[in-house]
């Protein structure tokens, strides 16, 4: 099957910045992908090269098959992107916009699905009212909507929760969620690390312009997030050989890493060979905000090298 | 083609929603200039035997009005739609660049036809004028007006922000458009000048259009169509050129 998104060798290169430094990526029809990474680290160039609104300076992309530059007509009909940005035009109201954003797309009749649209984002009673008075949340549910109006299979969106009220980011999750089911890839890059986590059943983490990880969201949790284990003993003295599990002392407890739950019997045993008591104990699950601090933290040592 | 139809009714109905600042306020702006000009010089100049200064003025004020207004509209358009970031809603979709292109100079002729037409109109109350030649006249109306509607693209793609905008209108095309004979024939000018003048092109605009109504010229309409014409192919193939490249639109 053609890959949603395929992209190669990705340069691109502003003045001296070097922001993209030879992106591959694959993202397969269907998936829900996470574009991970700090501020700065390339997420946005790297949309907006897939969308055509900047070109690459080497290498080649494509949408459902179409490179994004030689037959950026399809690729762009096959792509619905939510910019970052709360952008909105204040000469037109909600229905106008979603009616000239169809025709660019070559529809002529749309208003069926474009009221499906409006009514599934909550916006029936604003399609007449001019976007520029409408709410940040509710500007932000207008540029969904007109991301969406061509049904593009693959969706792409540019932190399209940042700024919005828990409850808009619910019920604009629960609709994306949705149309991933009804078979469209979506691909979001975003801060809100729990989003992806729960969301997303794949990630990349993007810095300084590099991918430096890619794989299963499952994955990434079970390889990098060690367990970690906070213990108050009694008396409180560390076992000379758990030292090497020992990554900090703070407030009378010992905080080991473990490299799964398995390994906390081991601890146990040892402790109680050497005749000291636990009182205290909480195991932490690995979540994906630490993945990210490890990743982006070791990718740093790396590049400083 | 429903892309190019979708983003030209567009821009229409961007300046149709505020037509009071877009259609009517520079109606109102050249009847004024007609009014005082017309008061202050009608009984001390004639420039071409049997036109009365009034009736000379007329199409001089059309073609202004309909120039500044072509430009005005394509650039600050596109001006804002830049500076807002709305711009993105047309680049993501498969428009092509000549589409936009079309688009926007399409819309930019109907303006300032409009425009055009309601000055010429008002301007008959004044005083009646000749319409000699209709077609030369609405040829050199098009082809200003796309001049126009083209050079506000480039203006807008080019400028950072809308001082640069404003900087281009009031010290290009403002001047370029008073020192084209909307107010005198360059005969009536010092050699020097009268010579300078033959390098503003909106000066065979306004030449040809007047020839359009009175049959009278300093220039063979002929020439005056073609430099024009020649302008417009230049200015568009620029335009054209600088959209396809994506120039400060998608970087």
């Amino acid at each position: 099957m053609t890959p949603a998104i395929e992209i190669r060798e990705v340069h691109k290169h502003f003045g001296s910045l070097h922001a993209l430094r030879g992106v591959d990526l694959t993202v397969e029809q269907g998936e829900f992908f996470a574009l991970l990474g700090p501020n700065g680290a390339g997420k946005t160039t790297l949309i907006n090269i897939l969308a055509g609104l900047s070109r690459a300076t080497q290498g080649c992309s494509r949408v459902m098959g179409h490179d994004v530059v030689a037959d950026y007509r399809h690729a762009r009909r096959a792509l619905g992107v939510v910019p970052q940005e709360l952008v909105y035009d204040a000469f037109f109201t909600v229905r106008e916009m979603l009616r000239f954003q169809s025709g660019y797309f070559g529809l002529r009749r749309n208003d069926a699905w474009i009221d499906e649209l409006l009514h599934n984002l909550g916006l029936t009673d604003k399609a007449d009212i001019y976007t520029r008075l409408l709410s940040g949340g509710m500007k932000r549910r207008v540029l969904v909507a007109q991301a969406l109006v061509h049904k593009p299979p693959v969706i792409v969106l540019d932190e399209p929760t940042a700024g919005v009220d828990v409850e808009l980011r619910q019920n604009l999750w629960e609709f994306i969620r949705r149309l991933n089911r009804d078979g469209h890839t979506i691909v979001l890059t975003t801060h809100y690390l729990e989003e992806a986590e729960t969301l997303c059943s794949r990630i990349a983490m993007l810095k300084q312009g590099q991918v430096i990880a890619l794989d299963t969201t499952h994955n990434l949790l079970s390889a990098h997030a060690a367990t970690q284990v906070r213990m108050r003993l009694n008396p409180s003295r560390l076992p000379d050989v758990l030292r090497t599990l020992l990554v900090a002392e703070k407030a009378d407890c010992f905080h080991l890493v473990l490299k799964d739950y398995s390994g906390l019997e081991k601890v146990l045993a040892t402790l109680r060979e050497a005749n000291v008591a636990v009182d205290e104990l909480e195991v932490s699950k690995p979540d994906l905000e630490e993945v990210f601090l490890q990743i982006m933290g070791r990718a740093g040592k790396e590049m400083a090298r | 083609m429903t892309g190019l139809w979708t983003l030209f009714y567009k821009e229409l109905l961007r300046f149709w929603k505020v037509s009071l600042q877009t259609l009517l306020s520079p109606l109102v702006t050249t009847l004024l200039y007609l009014l005082i000009f017309s008061h202050v010089l009608e009984a001390h100049v004639q420039v071409y035997p049997g036109v009365g200064y009034t009736a000379f003025l007329i199409p001089g004020l059309v073609m202004m009005a309909m120039l500044q207004n072509a430009f005005a509209n394509s650039s600050s358009s596109l001006i804002q739609s830049k500076m807002s970031g709305n711009v993105v809603f047309l680049l993501l979709p498969p428009l092509a660049y000549w589409e936009f292109f079309t688009a926007y100079v399409a819309a930019a002729i109907v303006r300032g036809l409009m425009v055009g037409l309601g000055v010429g109109l008002a301007g008959l109350w004044f005083t009646p004028v000749a319409l000699t030649h209709p077609l030369w006249m609405v040829a050199f109306a098009v082809a200003g007006c796309g001049m126009l509607g083209a050079a506000g693209i480039i203006t807008a793609l080019w400028a950072g922000g809308y001082d640069q905008m404003a900087a281009v209108q009031n010290f290009i095309i403002m001047p370029l458009t008073f020192l084209s004979g909307v107010f005198y024939s360059i005969h009536s000018l010092p050699p020097f000048w009268q010579a300078l003048s033959r390098y503003n092109p909106f000066f065979y605009l306004i030449d040809g259009f007047r020839y359009g109504f009175f049959g009278v010229s300093d220039v063979s309409p002929e020439l005056g169509l073609l430099i024009v014409g020649t302008c417009f192919l230049a200015l568009s193939l620029a335009t054209l050129a600088l959209l396809k490249s994506g120039y400060k639109l998608r970087n």
